[in-house]
């Protein structure tokens, strides 16, 4: 993307100079759109993920993406991050195509991305400390000193300082989580990812990671995408959500929105009901037949 | 004709896999220099992984395959009246083919395997792809450095093997047999020249780039579970032994 792109509202042609600007005016200047996914396609062999999926995720916001198990939320992740590249479509970056991207492009645009694993994917043979030190170490020349002193900050961010020198195979699942987080976000990100980040947590450390994703997004300036499925820590933390289902995105809003919408689909994933266009079992042959019929 | 669509699928996944290996085995090699100089602490890391943690099973093995080899030398040159010659039979058996051979067996028991196993397990927990997310190539950081590891440490571990081999050989031969110290050494040293060496050390130079390449690669492609790890474990073992022992025969045959 062109630089004059983002100062064109402010960009002086008589002194063909860039005019100084505050923080607020160059977020201004910048779209309001973060991420754009426009009609993107994605089977895995025979089975469709996604089709035509649109979708857009607002700069600064903490925004969600909801949707039963196994609807693709995670491959959602792993296409905005490149993991995965989609058969039709874009993924639109602060309006670049990251498709069009070399690896070096690739990589600088991964340094804005922090990324909370759903299990943590914390290097396990390192300790604590040195996890959260690692990118620091890979991209930056700081000296020691300086290192200790950063990675300090970001473990006393998320309670872990004391933990410093545990191995990770010392953490419970919910320390664990958190000192990926603090790995996420040692770099200052601009966009921090949250892969089902509540999952297998206890009230205590999940009301812990509910609180550090909000005050991190809110003090750091950053934004944030949440996938999950849990609804009520969801509403409390998001402020927008996208409901996928069937490969497309079925309804967006606020959490309050999506709780008013009135469509089959969105009412029966957020209040948990049985019945509904989410089917409960496998597509298999008749029940009866299976059971008492012959074997084929 | 449904045996031959089956072949030829089998064909096609056979070429399929050959070709994805050579491409993973080129970029290892490309990307070998940087990663030698530039993460050079990286690499001896690796180099006390695969290498020091197997001296070991190494010196224990060589120190029995050299005295079963001094034992059968010495009952086969016995018929001739030429037992002083156990310590050649024995030096060029370890030198030339054993020694490269056995410890590239070893290797790949002891350390393939957990090569193997460590960056499937990498990849069943999500590191690898962490890393990518942090803007760290695998290749540079987990890859690489274990494929050069393993290079330098095979020719390593192949001259202790051959070492402690020969002692083994001497200690049989000479200590309980009774050959004369004096011919055991001299003769061998006598008929060993300096391309016997190197066609050891070539030996083990390209089985070190085999075992290698083929533990990372297996691992890299493990299916992301605990069966599919397990898989790619075997796998490692029963490739690498075949392919060295296949490359032992054309080496030899090529180098005499």
């Amino acid at each position: 993307m062109n630089i004059k792109d983002y100062f064109s509202p402010i960009y002086s042609d008589r002194l063909e100079l860039y005019t100084p600007i505050t923080i607020q005016q160059w977020s201004q200047a910048l779209s309001d759109a973060l991420i754009e996914v426009r009609d993107l396609d994605f089977s895995r062999g025979p089975r469709t993920i996604f089709r035509n999926l649109n979708l857009t995720i607002a700069r600064g916001d903490i925004t969600a993406i909801m949707g039963p198990s196994g609807t693709g939320k995670t491959t959602l992740l792993q296409l905005i991050a490149r993991q995965l590249v989609p058969d039709r479509g874009q993924v639109l970056i602060d309006g670049v195509d990251i498709a069009t991207l070399n690896q070096a492009g690739l990589y600088e645009l991964r340094k804005r991305f922090g990324m909370l694993f759903q299990n943590g994917a914390l290097l396990t043979d390192m300790s604590v400390f040195e996890n959260v030190a690692f990118p620091l170490r890979e991209h930056t020349r700081m000296g020691e000193r300086l290192i200790r002193m950063v990675v300090l900050m970001k473990l006393h961010a998320v309670g872990l300082r004391g933990a410093s020198e545990l191995m990770p195979s010392e953490l419970s699942g919910g320390m664990a989580r958190r000192v990926a987080l603090a790995r996420a976000m040692v770099m200052d990100p601009d966009i921090l990812i949250y892969d089902e980040p509540f999952v297998g947590l206890d009230p205590i450390s999940m009301g812990v990671i509910v609180r550090l994703i909000r005050r991190m997004n809110d003090t750091l300036g950053i934004s944030s995408i949440v996938v999950s499925h849990d609804i009520k820590e969801i509403a409390v933390v998001s402020d927008r959500s996208h409901l996928i289902s069937d490969g497309r995105v079925v309804a967006s809003g606020n959490p309050a929105e999506l709780d008013q919408d009135s469509s089959e689909m969105v009412e029966q994933f957020m209040h948990g009901l049985p019945d509904g266009p989410v089917a409960f079992h496998y597509d298999a042959p008749d029940y009866e037949q299976q059971l008492f019929g012959r074997e084929k | 004709m449904r045996l031959l669509r089956e072949i030829l699928h089998s064909l096609l996944a056979f070429v399929r896999t050959f070709g994805a290996m050579a491409l993973f085995f080129v970029q290892l090699l490309r990307y070998s220099p940087w990663t030698f100089f530039r993460r050079f602490n990286l690499v001896v890391a690796q180099v006390y992984n695969a290498g020091a943690l197997s001296i070991v099973i190494i010196m224990v093995s060589g120190l029995f395959v050299g005295g079963v080899l001094g034992l059968q030398a010495f009952a086969s040159l016995e018929r001739f009246n030429a037992e002083e010659a156990t310590g050649i039979l024995a030096g060029f058996a370890l030198v030339k083919e054993i020694g490269p051979v056995i410890t590239a067996l070893l290797f790949a028991g002891r350390a393939g395997t957990a090569l193997a196993s460590e960056i499937g397990l990498m990849k069943a927990t999500d590191q690898l792809s962490a890393m990518e997310m942090m803007a760290v190539n695998p290749m540079h950081r987990v890859m690489v450095p274990r494929f050069l590891g393993g290079i330098i440490s095979m020719p390593l571990l192949t001259a202790i093997f051959t070492m402690v081999g020969l002692l083994g050989a001497h200690l049989v031969a000479v200590e309980l047999l009774g050959v004369d110290v004096g011919a055991y050494w001299q003769q061998l040293q006598q008929a060993m020249d300096v391309e016997d060496i190197s066609e050891g050390i070539i030996k083990s130079v390209v089985f070190g780039v085999v075992a290698s390449s083929l533990a990372v690669w297996e691992g890299y492609n493990a299916v992301p579970t605990a069966e599919g790890v397990g898989r790619a474990t075997t796998r490692t073992v029963v490739r690498t032994a075949i392919a060295v022992l296949i490359l032992d025969f054309m080496i030899t045959a090529y180098l005499l």
